[in-house]
């Protein structure tokens, strides 16, 4: 369905629509010559770049002069010199540096020597993607970029996996790109949750529900900056507002610098008191632009509230949810501020993100290996976007 | 019996379910409102009665006081807090409103537009990149540099680039965007830095609105991308019939008919405008400092300043509930309701 009015494209910049949704029944009949038609025949044939040209060049003159100083200076060596710095190429020692020795066990973690467990948990994840990649060889329509996909995707999970069993039991300690990992997922999934339960339950009609709904919306007005600051109040074993709960759990000695899952716990706490609001007022936002009468239609029909959920709210609301769990996968990578505040990154490295660890670089003036920390994240974020967008975000929502 | 579990129509809760409801959003809202009330609690206390540990209603266990509110609005502090509030209430709302009206029509024209960028033109274009960079570390005048470059890409792309054939789609120019988010600020803050120094713009208004515009930019059009999908075409397609133009489509049928997702984007990134710290601790030095900062900075050799943070958070909050209690009726249902009958 090509219904290109305005032929093929002029420059070659690829910014002009190639086409319009919109299909144009109307023929256009030639009309006499005036200057004002012309005018605004030209307009609207020019709208396609008009809409989308403003944001490509305003994204282009801050995004691309900082991703590429920041890829240089991640393979540089940063020296105060005198009237300014100075910058020493250094190759690729940045990036060893985060594989190997102390930095090592900071970045990647410690291993522990392998027990049965990690042997059973490693061979299943190690075995379904194994079956992945068989069930897609023995498909009909084999091609190269998507073979090289999944073999990407298939390596990049088995390290992950690898890194995560190794580090995450016995003497193993993570390291801050496990305990990001642990941070994004945990936070998404209970956010997500939470997020989309109080949505619906403030959709219904009830009395006061605008009142809960701008109560909900508070966390994510208060500056995360804050809201670190309060969580490390309320977290505070003596001075806190839970202090007699602590006390009655005999817990009164305890602190959260000592303990790394409880330290972890707490930060996922605030994270999840901080975004749920975000998950909230975007999935209110759909389920009220959602269409009433395909429900009524299905409530006629005797549909209960389960099946009318699953077959029609739940579908409706599907590319929302998808772009919003995209969006905070991409941001949730970033989280800095809470361990920053909370915990200042302890017990020892153990509530530390990588934007915290690429911080503490930068702040060591070590701004080389701050820049190749980041750089990992960005390679770490690219892969997990690119799975959830090739893999997850089109098959549900093209599926519909 | 039977009618305490019966719903009287659609989204109205039977009453068992209503209580049930209540119960939870009540939960929610308790846990919400617990560490504000501790924050208001503690904006009222001294610093030894935040050291001797937790006291919880104020006249029953402790004495407030008004001193960190009197340190802040009107004693030595006011003349930054009114300085840092007032540069707050400009940057934020003018960066989200414009963020908003650039994005809002990116999406609309990755929704309803077929962009096919070719890969020749795009290698054509990080390899004139490339070529400004090296140009400019051999000392080259960046102005010559880029205008020499400029007109390469352009003599390249009318010879070489349309050759290429193979084109990309709407979904890559949209990752492309999002990807622009991927890089924590840690990172690219010292670059954009570097790049407003040389601009001569540090220390302005302009500095701080261009990089939220463009920092935000990417979540609008993601977010309003999936709300005008869900804009009925059909109704675009009469307004062509009736030969409305482009602008008049967008204009007249799909910003009013996407007022909700706008404005839940809206207060979503005049928020995060409003909030953030990092950027701002970079690109401002004195004259144009947000109140993050404000409250960061109470964060002195002292130790943290408990009472004064708690003053700032709480007065930092306010502009945004009003902003957010007046928006909020507009996210109603039914905007959709009809429109696409006959």
């Amino acid at each position: 369905m090509n219904t290109n009015p305005q032929g093929p494209t002029q420059i070659g910049l690829g910014l002009e629509p190639h086409s319009y949704k919109i299909m144009k029944t109307q023929t256009e009949e030639p009309q006499p010559f005036r200057l004002h038609s012309v005018i605004s025949t030209f307009a609207d044939r020019m709208a396609g770049s008009v809409f989308i040209l403003p944001t490509v060049l305003a994204l282009l003159f801050l995004s691309i002069f900082p991703l590429i100083a920041s890829l240089y200076v991640s393979l540089a060596k940063f020296d105060i010199a005198p009237g300014g710095f100075k910058l020493t190429f250094v190759g690729l020692d940045n990036y060893k540096k985060l594989f190997e020795g102390s930095e090592g066990i900071h970045f990647l973690g410690k291993f522990a020597p392998s027990t049965p467990l990690t042997w059973v948990v490693f061979g299943v994840v190690v075995i379904a993607l194994a079956i992945f990649m068989a069930r897609y060889l023995l498909n009909v329509r084999v091609s190269i970029s998507g073979l090289m996909g999944r073999v990407l995707l298939s390596l990049g999970l088995g390290l992950i996996t690898w890194m995560l069993v190794y580090t995450l039991w016995n003497e193993g300690r993570l390291g801050t790109a496990s305990t990001t990992l642990v941070y994004v997922f945990v936070g998404i999934f209970f956010q997500f949750i939470l997020g989309l339960s109080l949505a619906m339950l403030t959709v219904q009609r009830l009395p006061g529900r605008r009142f809960f709904r701008v109560i909900f919306l508070l966390p994510m007005m208060i500056t995360p900056v804050g809201i670190a600051y309060m969580f490390r109040m309320l977290t505070d074993t003596s001075k806190g507002p839970f202090t007699p709960i602590w006390q009655a759990m005999g817990l009164s000695d305890f602190s959260w610098v000592n303990n790394a899952w409880g330290a972890r716990t707490a930060i996922l706490i605030g994270d999840v008191w901080q975004w749920t609001p975000f998950m909230f007022i975007v999935l209110v936002a759909a389920l009220e632009s959602q269409p009433v009468e395909p429900i009524e239609a299905a409530t006629v029909d005797g549909a209960n509230s389960w099946q009318i959920f699953q077959h029609i709210t739940w579908p409706a609301i599907l590319p929302v949810s998808m772009t919003l769990i995209l969006i905070r996968l991409i941001e949730a990578f970033k989280i800095v501020d809470l361990p920053n505040v909370m915990t200042n990154g302890g017990p020892g490295t153990a509530t530390q993100s990588l934007t915290y660890h690429a911080f503490i670089n930068w702040r060591a003036l070590n701004i080389g290996g701050s820049a190749a920390v980041a750089y990992m994240l960005l390679f770490l974020v690219t892969f997990f976007a690119m799975i959830f967008v090739n893999l997850i975000r089109q098959r549900t929502v093209e599926t519909l | 019996m039977k009618r305490w579990f019966q719903s009287k129509s659609i989204n109205t809760p039977s009453p068992v379910g209503a209580v049930l409801s209540y119960l939870a959003l009540g939960f929610w809202a308790l846990l919400i409102l617990f560490p504000l009330y501790w924050l208001v609690v503690t904006s009222f206390k001294i610093s030894s009665q935040v050291a001797e540990g937790p006291f919880y209603i104020p006249f029953v266990d402790f004495q407030p006081s008004l001193d960190a509110w009197k340190y802040i609005l009107v004693g030595d502090l006011s003349n930054d807090t009114i300085r840092n509030f007032s540069n707050t209430l400009i940057v934020a709302p003018t960066s989200a409103l414009i963020a908003l009206v650039l994005g809002t029509t990116a999406a609309y024209a990755l929704v309803r537009f077929e962009y096919r960028p070719r890969v020749g033109a795009i290698w054509t274009f990080i390899g004139c990149m490339a070529l400004t960079i090296v140009t400019i570390s051999l000392g080259v005048s960046w102005q010559v540099a880029l205008v020499v470059s400029v007109t390469v890409f352009f003599i390249l792309l009318q010879t070489i680039g349309r050759r290429f054939k193979r084109a990309l789609g709407n979904n890559d120019i949209a990752f492309w965007m999002i990807s622009q988010r991927m890089l924590p600020p840690v990172a690219v803050v010292i670059p954009i830095y570097i790049l407003f120094q040389r601009l001569h713009l540090l220390d302005t208004y302009a500095a701080l609105i261009i990089t939220y515009v463009t920092s935000n930019l990417p979540i609008v059009i993601w977010l309003m991308r999936d709300y005008i999908n869900n804009i009925p075409i059909e109704l675009e397609e009469c307004a062509s019939i009736d030969g409305a133009s482009r602008y008049r489509i967008f204009w007249s049928i799909v910003l009013p008919l996407a007022v909700p997702g706008l404005v839940a984007t809206f207060l979503f990134v005049l928020v995060f405008t409003w909030n953030e710290y990092l950027l701002a601790l970079f690109l401002s030095s004195a004259k144009v400092q947000t109140l993050p900062l404000t409250i960061v900075a109470q964060n002195a050799t002292r130790g943290p300043q408990w009472w004064n943070m708690s003053v700032l958070i709480l007065i930092m909050i306010v502009p945004v509930i009003v902003i957010a209690i007046i928006l909020e009726r507009y996210i109603t249902r039914g905007l959709l309701i009809g429109a696409v009958k006959g």
